[in-house]
């Protein structure tokens, strides 16, 4: 069966759309331009470079691990529960995706820093986040929660409602709706809230700089990273950067959902 | 009146380190000398400020607009590397002219318009009661290298990281920053949070950033000042204007705003 174009796309849509594509596509080009194979493993086996590659993934994926606990339930309250401010609470909510993340940062910090909101009673508790991994996680985790929030909400608003109430009938709880036949239905939308929040956390820079500040091992994540050796050697932040952008394709390419089969293509 | 007032402007574009003329700055006249020529110069971001101010006052004496276009040093410094516009270049150390002179993007000679002193920046009030860089010790040698303050630096590739090193090799101290960051304004920002008990920054870092810091001077620091080096650029469409704009900052005006700035004076010779 050939797939062809269908009704809701004309011909002349393909002008913009390429030059759209090339929009992204180009300067990715002129990156991996800049790029010396010979050099690469060279550049890419400093000490400052291996400990920033793997505590952007550790951090990454953890941050990933709490978009998913605190944005599923998130998304189901604000998809199905309407009170008084839900509206209002959404917003808010979403808000990280248009604030600069460095706002975030300073957000953060006045919320969990020393002199923060809540900084004095976790210092009683003995927790000290700042300058630790634990702010670089909690920046990430902010930046990030509102992707899987619209994603997976979205999925929810999608399941049809007979499928539901046919359940019920069958004499189904909330709970057991929720885990054998929400979940699996959502997948779809729970897997690209994975790869949004995902992404969006390895390349977190704004607000973990103004938060968490940046050591090695500890605190400079490979964006940091980058930033600084951009200061001195332009060559290894090329490096990085493509790094980087590998990182990205193998976790897109890896999970990319699967289009529903009565989907619009 | 008005091919008078072009004529000094041509006047002062030709005479280097001409003294401003003291009624040229009258309203109408000034005015209409903006059209006379235009430069811009890339200063490093601790200028920002002072050049605006003097950049004002340049105007005002020599009918030239200066755009000031202000940046961390290395990203200028990629800038101009990538080709862009400009005529006078004021990083914020002489490594970063160094680099730009030998990828062959300035005119010698180079010039130091001003200089800085690092400083312990504290919060107000110094809450970690900071006195001096051996404070900030945490060598077995020092006092209580256990319970030291937390210290925020910048980054070894960074103009402000490098001088910090410098300053705790000259004192003989270790230190063991929590974090190093990327620019000075992230230093600052910490300190002035009260996240980090103690940042090392320039003086007139601290100046600019108003009541929210304090600063603990560091003994012995005048031996080891940074100098920002200003130099024309190759790609100068107005060579002789950037250079009377640096011979600007050097006389008596420039290097007047400079100081009440908190910036230590320039090498005019």
């Amino acid at each position: 069966m050939s797939r062809r174009p269908t009704v809701i796309m004309p011909r002349w849509v393909l002008f913009p759309a390429a030059i759209g594509a090339a929009f992204i596509l180009l300067p990715i080009v002129a990156l991996l331009t800049r790029v010396d194979p010979a050099e690469l493993p060279f550049l890419l086996s400093s000490p400052s470079a291996v400990a920033a590659l793997w505590l952007s993934l550790r951090t990454a994926l953890l941050a990933t691990v709490l978009c998913v606990i605190l944005g599923v339930p998130l998304a189901l309250m604000l998809s199905q529960h309407r009170f008084p401010g839900s509206g209002l609470l959404r917003t808010l909510i979403l808000l990280p995706l248009v604030l600069p993340p460095v706002i975030g940062g300073i957000a953060l910090l006045t919320t969990f820093g020393r002199q923060g909101l809540l900084g004095q009673s976790l210092e009683i508790l003995g927790v000290q986040v700042a300058f630790s991994t634990a702010a670089v996680v909690l920046a990430q985790t902010f930046v990030s929660l509102p992707f899987m929030v619209i994603a997976v909400e979205a999925a929810i608003r999608g399941v049809q409602k007979e499928v539901v109430e046919a359940a019920v009938v069958d004499g189904a709880g909330p709970t057991q709706l929720l885990r054998s036949i929400v979940l699996p239905l959502i997948t779809p939308g729970l897997a690209s809230g994975v790869v949004l929040a995902f992404a969006r956390s390895l390349g977190e820079f704004g607000a973990t700089i103004a938060f968490a500040g940046s050591l090695q091992g500890v605190t400079r994540t490979l964006p940091l990273e980058i930033y600084l050796q951009r200061e001195t050697d332009p060559d290894a932040a090329v490096a990085l950067s493509v790094l980087l952008i590998l990182v990205a394709v193998v976790v897109i390419g890896l999970t990319r959902p699967r289009t529903a089969p009565d989907a619009l293509r | 009146m008005r091919t008078s007032a072009g004529l000094l402007a041509a006047a002062l574009l030709v005479l280097p380190g001409c003294a401003p003329a003291p009624n040229a700055a009258d309203g109408q006249d000034a005015d209409d000398q903006h059209t006379a020529a235009q430069i811009t110069v890339f200063a490093a971001a601790s200028l920002d400020e002072v050049m605006t101010t003097v950049a004002d006052d340049y105007t005002a004496a020599s009918g030239v607009d200066v755009e000031i276009s202000s940046a961390g040093s290395a990203g200028l410094l990629a800038q101009l590397q990538q080709g862009a516009p400009a005529d006078v270049f004021i990083p914020a150390d002489e490594q970063t002219m160094e680099r730009a002179a030998s990828a062959e993007l300035i005119t010698p000679p180079t010039r130091r318009i001003a200089a800085n002193t690092l400083v312990i920046a504290v919060p107000a009030g110094n809450p970690a009661q900071i006195r001096s860089l051996q404070d900030l010790d945490t060598s077995p040698a020092a006092d209580s290298p256990e319970s030291s303050p937390a210290l925020v630096v910048c980054a070894e590739q960074v103009p402000c990281g490098a001088a910090a090193q410098q300053a705790a090799d000259a004192a003989g101290v270790t230190l063991s920053p929590v974090s190093e960051e990327l620019a000075v304004t992230d230093v600052l920002g910490k300190v002035s949070s009260a996240e980090a008990d103690a940042g090392l920054v320039y003086s007139t870092d601290v100046l600019r950033a108003g009541d929210q810091l304090d600063s603990v001077e560091i003994e012995g620091a005048e031996a080891y000042p940074n100098h920002y080096p200003a130099a024309v650029l190759q790609g100068s469409a107005q060579p002789a204007a950037a250079r009377d704009f640096i011979e600007f900052l050097l006389s008596a005006p420039g290097q007047r705003a400079l100081r009440e700035a908190g910036f230590s004076p320039g090498d005019p010779g």
